[in-house]
């Protein structure tokens, strides 16, 4: 591991002002910084450690129905927070799947959407990869590519976003609140993460310095608590990163879908908010058409970037399931296996 | 330049030089104080080996800074007995034969721990077993740990920490 | 070591055939059990190895002076300044010296071989200082694949055995049939992954070498790094109490371990080396892929009329280890006509090695799956088409089995598994979510080996008494199921004996690998003991004073630290009384273990059978394996708790094999892009919701004087089979595609 600097940080003005500085990186946990530096794929000069930045680490419920989750809430308890479980399953369920208990256990809010690809080009420094270092080339153009993108790809990276967590975050129109040098503003989560284009090395619009300082979502977010999934299908039963993953939540009333949120993880490089699956749902009876079609839109633009066409109908199948799982109710208790295809169907219903 | 940071480690509070922001609790453990009970088995958060409770909390000692936890409170598996006498997990992996080679046993035990002061799982298997998963055992000892994680956790609190039906520990197939 | 290891809070008797419990388990739950890489010898310094990016060509150049600025680093080991050795990295001596990269020269034949190696005053610090070597490499284009080069016919596979075997007309056998299939399988490469890396501290004093240091062998190793140095192999110590796993890949000394020894010679002070977890794939061995073709001819009655098995195998450029996966072919089902071949293609990896169950983990899960389908075409249920053809004498040797309960295996397996329930077509059972659920069977067998080793046994005047041999446990039990054989042979309680194993200063204990390093080194072990009781009845019988006057040796038996005379026992005394009557201090036994005269004459191996039950997600293609069942039948059992976690590892092997692993190589570089264990999956708990195994009864009275077969490897065989074949049942789709992966089910 490169020597770096080791500065912590004791308030955000503080924390931004270190953190502006060439070569720095914040460090929260550490889960996926450190791995990255381990390998020598990401070689920061400073950390900016900001675990002791005050007021970060709570979750606060506000008055207008909104949630606000500071940057520093570990994930694990976030999920196993039983107001929050109730009101966003499909968040809990996406955090339970990601990682292992220890993972989660450590990471935190913010380190989960700042976490960086799993694509093993970006990781092994003995690649060319765009994104490590810029205009070296795409080592996984025509490597192995098994579990890269299937939208929103570019010749110049073909990776994806790996986590769990934002799915359903995205797909609930959640916020991110950022500090940086020029003072705060708010971000949609959708907008946080940029597809690669021709600059696959800019991830988020996070500008140097900038850092998040809290995850919102807004108050129309729980009235989805009813009929929430979040599915993730894997190479093992457990501790493995999503082949892909979607995220359903529906609102329902007299027995049609008032309103739908559909989002896709693994299938790109950044999670993925099928808007238009969404239009198509709302208003219908949740049935076996209504999801198909729904499924068809969501990936109406794939295409392969590799061996991978596999991903596209896996992830068409996927929706209808998860959307289907979602039409037929959230559990009343998270599954044992969350987020697993092997997780029997719920006796009881949530709510 | 070194930096002192202070650690309650397996109840006894130290200070501790950090001559090198880059040392990990991992290696602080096992070569700085050698507490070599946590185990290095991939040093990049994909094993569990290295899982120590850090203020009560399973992680992996390899993917934290020494430098960032001063002020914690740290348990590894050589603080986890009393003396001689066994915690109930250790005792129960030994009965239960939860390992072979041993060299996941210090992570898998930290983790079981851990898990059961999490009081997520129950005495439901199979909530046990996705949360041991982090804790790979190429020996293949689970079933051992699975057994006696379950029995530790029912040892050490007279009431089951969650009242859900416990669901059959089999899935059985059946002739359509 | 004995002092280290506690007598068990939970004991059952002292004697072979008890369930204790791990005497080294204190030390392992407490973690107290010091594996190599937990030792720190006063003044030590850490060594990080830089390894190869590219598979074949040359290092141009490396940054020593970047490395060697770095705060901290105290030596950069390059082919330039290396320690010189006595011996070349590439002299054979045997069938089991490999050749090793020990920076002899700038050649590149492989990714993650060792270039150069780090030394520092801190693990960081060795460790910037590698990266920042920052080779420098003329690329050749690598050969990746078993398609990228021209195959060869091996001059022998595995350890010695011929590439070619044919009993009988094979291809007449085929023209005569009823029923032909032909399907080829495909395993990938696969990496021991053992939790605990390779690793050594050395520590040099003029010519003599300390060295704590994972080893399944230690005579082998003592000897490999004496001739690599120059030095008496008496004068290198290693300690080897605990292993972290071996599974094959710590059975010879691995070339990033000599570098270690090499570097703490290079900076005259103590080292420590430990690989990464990278670093494991490429310079420690692994399991060869494989493309295997069966061709099947069965007769009307369901009777097979001809078996072939071909394989293509791979090793890698510079040595030979020949992947013998047709060897299952050659015990397990009857036919009159058999051929197997095996091929190889040089490619620029490291060199394979045996892996737990080298040959007949690939072969088995070729050969079972071969088999499933020709039960399917010929309309048979799979368990019932094994029956019909059951070997009862070896098919490719004609020799008898020295034992074989096989059929007690398949009988208590389908009874506990609930087989008679399993409809003969696929695709016909769901569970109760809708998902689909298949039933798979496959036969498990391995070779009941035996090695050479020596051991040794002392009793005491004062009653005490020690029992050494430079024995190995790397998880399946040693500690404790030897000294079970001790305790046993000596007549005395388990805890009443100072036990040694794990270290090369005491007799010769052979290797822990084959399965049968219960077999060999308990016999060596019962060899001394008796040895020391036939001195003590000796002793005892010819001496008018002793109550025991007269019985002679074979009328005695040793118990609870007592000689009895066998026609009267209250006729006895203890063994001190005879060694003090007899002003003797002590007696010492020796005994010897090897393979004997009855291997001759008879077929010895390990048989069982396997019963999975998978769970698929129809339209996602998710696999689980829900539910395995095995029977073993391995002769005697000496501890049936530490044996049924042996049947339990191995057969979650097979999980691993049919479902999870596999080494994905990058076509074009040769390098492997699942370096790590996040995406080198292996299961993990939630993986495996439920494990049965059953201990069937055999006796063996041809084996090796205990009666054991051996447990090790033999649960890899036949799992990863039924798991294949399950999912077919569950889908109707036929994968030989190892592993089976959930895209090849949509």
């Amino acid at each position: 591991m490169i020597p770096f600097e080791y500065v912590r940080a004791t308030d955000v003005a503080g924390a931004v002002a270190a953190g502006a500085a060439p070569g720095a990186a914040y460090l929260a946990s550490g889960t996926n910084l450190l791995d990255l530096m381990k390998g020598g794929a990401v070689r920061p000069t400073r950390l900016v450690d900001i675990t002791r930045l005050p007021g970060l680490a709570a979750v606060e419920r506000r008055e207008d129905g909104s949630l606000r989750i500071g940057a520093l809430v570990r994930n694990s308890d976030l999920a196993h927070d039983p107001a929050f479980a109730r009101a966003y399953p499909a968040v809990a369920e996406a955090l339970l799947s990601g990682a292992s208990a220890q993972l989660r256990n450590a990471a935190t809010a913010a380190g989960n959407v700042m976490q960086r690809t799993r694509c093993p080009y970006f990781t092994d420094t003995g690649s060319a990869c765009n994104k490590r270092r810029p205009g070296s080339g795409c080592d996984a153009r025509g490597g192995e590519t098994r579990l890269h993108a299937i939208l929103g790809w570019s010749e110049a990276c073909i990776a994806t976003h790996p986590s769990d967590f934002c799915v359903p975050l995205v797909a609930l129109d959640a916020e991110v609140e950022i500090a940086g040098p020029a003072g705060t503003r708010t971000v949609p989560l959708d907008s946080v993460h940029r597809l690669p284009g021709d600059a696959p090395e800019r991830e988020t619009v996070l500008e140097p310095g900038e850092l998040m300082t809290a995850l919102v979502l807004p108050p129309e977010a729980a009235a989805f608590a009813g009929h929430s999934r979040y599915l993730k299908v894997r190479d093992r039963t457990s501790y493995a990163f999503a082949v892909v993953s979607a995220a359903a939540a529906l609102r329902c009333e007299n027995g049609r879908i008032a309103e739908a949120r559909l989002a896709l993880g693994g299938v790109a490089l950044k999670p993925w908010r099928a808007r238009e699956a969404e239009r198509l749902l709302a208003h219908r009876a949740p049935d076996e058409a209504a999801f198909r079609a729904a499924a068809e839109a969501a990936l109406a633009g794939a295409k392969p970037s590799g061996d991978n066409a596999f991903k596209i109908e896996l992830a068409r199948r996927l929706v209808v399931r998860a959307l289907s799982h979602a039409a037929s109710g959230t559990p009343e208790r998270l599954p044992a296996l969350p987020g697993s295809v092997f997780a029997p169907a719920p006796e009881a219903a949530h709510v | 330049m070194s930096v002192d940071i202070v650690l309650t480690v397996n109840g006894t509070r130290r200070t501790i030089p950090i001559p090198d922001p880059r040392i990990t609790l991992l290696d602080l453990l096992r070569e700085g104080l050698h507490l070599t009970g946590a185990k290095k088995g991939c040093d990049r958060g994909q094993c569990g080996a290295c899982t120590v409770l850090v203020d009560g909390r399973r992680i992996n000692a390899c993917l934290a800074l020494a430098i960032s936890l001063d002020g914690a409170e740290v348990l590894t598996i050589e603080g986890l007995a009393e003396g001689d006498r066994l915690h109930p997990v250790q005792a129960a992996f030994i009965a239960h034969d939860g390992f072979q080679c041993g060299f996941c046993t210090p992570g898998q035990i930290m983790s079981a721990v851990g898990l059961i002061r999490e009081a997520q799982a129950g005495q439901d298997p199979e909530r046990i077993r996705e949360a041991m998963s982090g804790n790979l055992c190429r020996c293949g000892a689970y079933a051992g740990i699975t057994e006696a994680v379950l029995e530790a956790q029912a040892a050490m609190s007279p009431q089951p920490a969650d009242m859900s039906p416990q669901p059959a520990d089999q899935s059985q197939g059946e002739a359509a | 070591m004995s002092d280290q290891i506690p007598s068990n809070q939970i004991r059952h008797g002292s004697s072979i055939g008890q369930p204790l419990t791990r005497r080294d388990g204190i030390l392992k739950v407490t973690g107290a059990a010091a594996y190599a890489a937990d030792h720190h010898p006063p003044g030590m310094l850490f060594a990080v190895m830089a390894v190869s990016r590219i598979a074949r060509g040359r290092v141009t150049r490396l940054d020593v002076a970047a490395a060697r600025s770095h705060p901290g680093v105290v030596a950069v080991m390059t082919p330039q300044n290396k320690p010189a050795l006595a011996q070349h990295p590439d002299e054979k001596h045997d069938g089991f010296t490999f050749r090793l990269d020990l920076l002899q020269d700038d050649r590149v034949r492989y990714a993650n071989q060792p270039v150069a190696v780090v030394i520092a005053e801190t693990l960081e610090a060795a460790t910037e200082g590698a990266a920042l070597l920052d080779p420098a490499y003329e690329e050749e284009v690598p050969a990746v694949g078993l398609d990228a080069a021209e195959p060869f016919t091996p001059r022998a596979i595995g350890v010695g055995d011929p590439a070619d075997v044919e009993t009988g007309d094979v291809a007449a056998g085929l023209a005569a049939a009823a029923h032909t299939i032909a399907a080829t399988y495909e395993t990938p490469a696969q990496y021991h992954n053992a939790m605990e890396p390779h690793a050594v501290v050395a520590t040099w004093d003029g010519d003599r070498l300390d060295l704590d240091m994972p080893s399944q062998g230690l005579a082998m190793a003592q000897g490999r790094i004496a001739g690599l140095f120059g030095i008496a192999p008496a004068d290198i110590h290693i300690r080897s109490p605990f292993l972290g796993g071996g599974f094959g890949s710590k059975g010879m000394v691995a070339g990033p371990q000599v570098l270690g020894i090499m570097a703490a010679r290079l900076v005259g002070r103590p080292v420590k080396l430990v690989m990464s977890r990278p670093q494991m794939f490429g310079p420690v061995g692994h399991r060869a892929p494989t493309r295997q073709t069966l061709r099947l001819g069965v007769a009307e009655d369901g009777r097979l009329t001809a078996l072939d098995h071909e394989t293509l195998t791979a090793t890698s450029t510079f040595d030979d280890f020949i992947e013998p996966s047709g060897g299952v072919s050659h015990t397990l089902y009857a036919t009159p006509a058999l051929a197997t071949r095996h091929r190889a293609v040089r490619l620029d990896t490291g060199t394979p090695l045996f892996m737990r169950a080298p040959g007949e983990a690939s072969g088995s899960v070729a050969l079972e799956g071969a088999i499933d389908e020709m039960a399917d075409a010929c309309g048979l249920d799979p368990l019932e088409f094994r029956l019909r053809n059951y070997a009862e004498t070896e098919p490719a040797s004609g020799k008898p089995f020295s034992s074989k309960a096989l059929r007690a295996c398949y009988a208590q397996g389908a009874e506990a598994f609930g087989w008679d329930k399993r409809p003969l077509a696929p695709g016909q059972m769901r569970n109760a979510d809708g998902l689909l659920v298949g039933w798979g069977v496959g036969t498990a067998t391995f070779p009941a080996l035996m090695f050479q080793a020596e051991a040794r046994a002392v009793v005491t005047s004062t009653g005490a008494a020690s029992v050494a041999i430079g024995a190995i446990d790397m998880g399946q039990g040693a500690w404790t199921a030897l000294a079970q054989i001790a305790a046993e042979e000596l007549g005395l309680a388990i805890e009443a004996i100072d036990f040694r194993i794990g270290s090369s200063d005491l007799p010769n204990g052979g290797i822990a690998g084959g399965s049968a390093h219960t077999a060999t080194a308990g016999t060596a072990i019962k060899g001394a003991a008796s040895d020391v009781i036939a001195q003590l009845a000796a002793l005892a019988t010819q001496d008018s004073r002793s109550p025991l006057y007269g019985a002679g040796n074979a009328g005695v038996i040793a118990r609870d630290g007592r000689l009895v005379r066998r026609d009267d026992e209250s006729r006895s005394e203890t063994f001190t009384e005879i060694l003090v009557r007899a002003g003797r201090e002590s007696v010492e036994g020796k005994g010897a273990a090897g393979p004997d005269a009855a291997r001759e004459h008879y077929a010895m191996h390990a048989h069982g059978a396997v019963f999975a039950e998978v769970t698929v997600d129809p339209d996602l293609g998710q696999i689980r394996a829900t539910r395995l069942v095995g029977a073993f039948a391995a002769g005697r059992i000496i501890n049936p708790r530490l044996v049924r976690s042996q049947y339990y590892g191995g057969m979650i092997w097979g999980v691993s094999f049919a479902l999870h692993e596999q080494a994905v190589m990058d076509p074009r570089t040769g390098r492997p892009i699942n370096a790590n264990l996040a995406e080198y999956h292996v299961p993990v708990n939630a993986d495996v919701p439920s494990l049965a195994a059953i201990l069937v009864e055999e006796e063996d009275p041809h084996v090796n004087p205990l009666g054991i077969k051996g447990v090790g490897e033999i649960g890899v065989t036949g799992s990863a089979g039924a798991i294949v074949n399950a999912i077919w049942h569950a889908t109707g789709r036929r994968v030989r595609r190892l592993p089976v992966t959930l895209d090849t089910l949509l």
